[in-house]
């Protein structure tokens, strides 16, 4: 690891502003960032902690919503009887990822700046546009089981291995944040992580100088919630595909649908055409068929991550089963 | 053993430590404290921290220690992990991958189950570390230590002391009616520990001997779960 300084924060504005000067990354629950500052993938030359700051709480809002702090834990989160209750598919999401010693680590904010797992952004003897810009994708041609098949570009075709943000995408959360001036700003979080395009190497449409302090749910959407992951292993690895659903159907008719997945794509992946062709519609193997044509519309494989458009179509239709069954 | 001013301090191993007992670090090495002593809120330490030092200038921190408060003078890029084990010389806590995938590392942080090598010691300023010895009480093992011996837990046993302070915290995030991903039903407050959810708590604590089925058993019997 790359020697560095270290402080703690003082605000939330505060560290805004210090993590806006060269090579200064916040910390948080450290997860992440440590284990990249290891492999010195990630090298800042300063520290800005905010662990100390009062950003840990989960809060009602007024129109029957939760308002939840960066820095709530991923286990406090699972926990809450109000996210057990009301926001099932985000328990569950958050429940899937990780292990229980770094789900008591890792915050909320930081969750959704979780990096990608490319098996190449990760070997700094590879190139990897993410990592070096410019200097190419050896996963295009290479090992790309875990890869993403919609949203990638020439240049990078790296997943998103979040299971909270897929959950978040699902229920239309909304990403606060504050600036260097105290400014607070709504990010919504379909427009919050960016596609790869020519420049892979940014991976959310936060600015410099911008820290999450919070994230907002709108109240839960009618209908049964569920979150199906699909891994390698029973526990603790990351997603081939995940399907985060909410559906309100009466008897056999869906009055409304909405499908997020995970695995697929540099971020969470939600495909309005596809939710269309559920709403309204009868709960049947012709309805599913068409909402995952439409969901998977674009997709490409790459060699070893072909396996995953059949695998997320079967996921979904599953899905939709399951939570339609009466 | 040399600390980063250059200066030499004793070299305390724990074969020392053990054979003298009485010994300063001995006595930390030993103690025994009421886990109820972990729970105990963070201190809110001063947030006037250096950030004017070069790069790797050393910087001080106080840890609290099974029930000791341990003054530390780091480089900011050690490890809870390293502080323990290199700088404290409780070597108890294990060094497995240090990237967080296998669990050897855990302690409890305020009581809470942790992987000791992806925190900074520095970030954790008068906060409590429960390590694997302390949760002893004088001579006495914790419950979860000696299910761990009569249930044969472990063959190598270097993933033991994660496992078991894993297992610890486990039992007190399902006391406290946590779930998991594997609860049937998220609306239920206190989901029953079952064989499938200790499996499913404890995955973040790899045994590369695979002596998982004694370890649920001995989770059970430590935890008062079935019969």
């Amino acid at each position: 690891m790359k020697a560095f300084t270290y402080q703690c924060a003082s605000s939330a504005a505060q560290a805004a502003a210090v993590s806006a000067q060269p090579n200064t990354r916040i910390i948080a629950g450290g997860t992440n960032l440590l284990d990249l500052m290891k492999l010195e993938i990630e090298t800042p030359v300063h520290l800005v902690d905010i662990n100390r700051l009062d950003l840990a709480r989960i809060e009602d809002t007024r129109d029957g919503g939760l308002r939840i702090g960066a820095m709530v834990r991923n286990s406090d989160l699972a926990a809450d009887s109000r996210v057990r209750e009301r926001y099932g598919v985000l328990s569950r999401a958050l429940l899937a990822g990780a292990s229980a010693q770094l789900r008591n680590k890792a915050t909320t904010g930081g969750n959704l700046l979780q990096r990608t797992r490319c098996s190449y952004f990760y070997d700094i003897t590879k190139p990897c546009n993410k990592r070096m810009p410019g200097s190419g994708c050896a996963a295009l041609a290479g090992l790309n089981r875990m890869n993403a098949v919609l949203g990638g570009s020439d240049q990078c075709i790296a997943a998103n291995p979040s299971d909270m943000s897929v959950a978040m995408r699902v229920l239309d959360a909304r990403v606060e944040t504050v600036d260097a001036a105290g400014k607070s700003r709504v990010i919504p979080i379909a427009d919050f992580h960016r596609l790869p395009g020519t420049t892979p190497q940014i991976d959310t449409n936060l600015r410099p100088g911008e820290l999450i302090t919070a994230v907002t749910l709108p109240p839960p959407p009618p209908g049964r919630q569920i979150y199906r992951k699909i891994r390698d292993r029973a526990s603790y690895a990351f997603a081939l595909v995940s399907v985060a659903a909410v559906v309100d159907a009466v008897g056999s008719r869906i009055r409304s649908a909405r499908i997020a997945c995970g695995g697929l794509a540099p971020k969470p992946w939600r495909v309005a055409q596809a939710e269309a062709a559920l709403t309204g519609a009868s709960a049947d193997t012709s309805s599913f068929d068409a909402a995952t044509t439409a969901f998977l519309e674009g997709a490409r494989g790459y060699g070893g991550n072909d396996f995953k458009i059949p695998l997320a179509r079967r996921s979904i239709s599953a899905v939709l089963t399951q939570i339609t069954r009466t | 053993m040399i600390d980063e001013e250059g200066q030499a301090r004793p070299a305390v191993t724990r074969r020392h430590v053990l054979g003298t007992g009485g010994a300063v670090t001995g006595t930390l090495l030993m103690a025994g404290l009421p886990r109820a002593a972990t729970a105990a809120a963070p201190v809110q330490s001063d947030t006037e921290a250096s950030d004017t030092s070069a790069p790797g200038a050393l910087v001080d921190v106080t840890l609290n220690i099974n029930g000791h408060p341990i003054p530390l003078r780091l480089d900011p890029r050690t490890t809870l992990l390293d502080a323990l084990r290199e700088h404290v010389a409780l070597t108890g806590t294990k060094k497995g991958c240090d990237h967080g995938q296998c669990g050897a590392c855990t302690v409890l942080l305020d009581g809470r189950r942790i992987d000791s090598c992806l925190t900074l010691a520095v970030m954790h300023d008068g906060q409590s570390i429960t390590t694997i010895e302390g949760l002893t009480e004088g001579d006495a093992l914790h419950p979860m230590q000696a299910a761990f011996v009569q249930h044969d837990g472990f063959q190598c046993g270097y993933c033991t002391s994660g496992q078991i302070c894993s297992a610890v915290g486990m039992l007190a995030e399902s006391q406290a009616g946590m779930p998991s991903y594997v609860t049937e039903d998220l609306s239920v407050p206190h989901p029953a520990l079952t064989d499938a959810e200790i499996r499913e708590r404890m995955s973040g604590n790899i045994c590369r001997c695979a002596a998982y089925p004694n370890i649920v058993a001995a989770i059970k019997q430590a935890g008062g779960v079935g019969a």
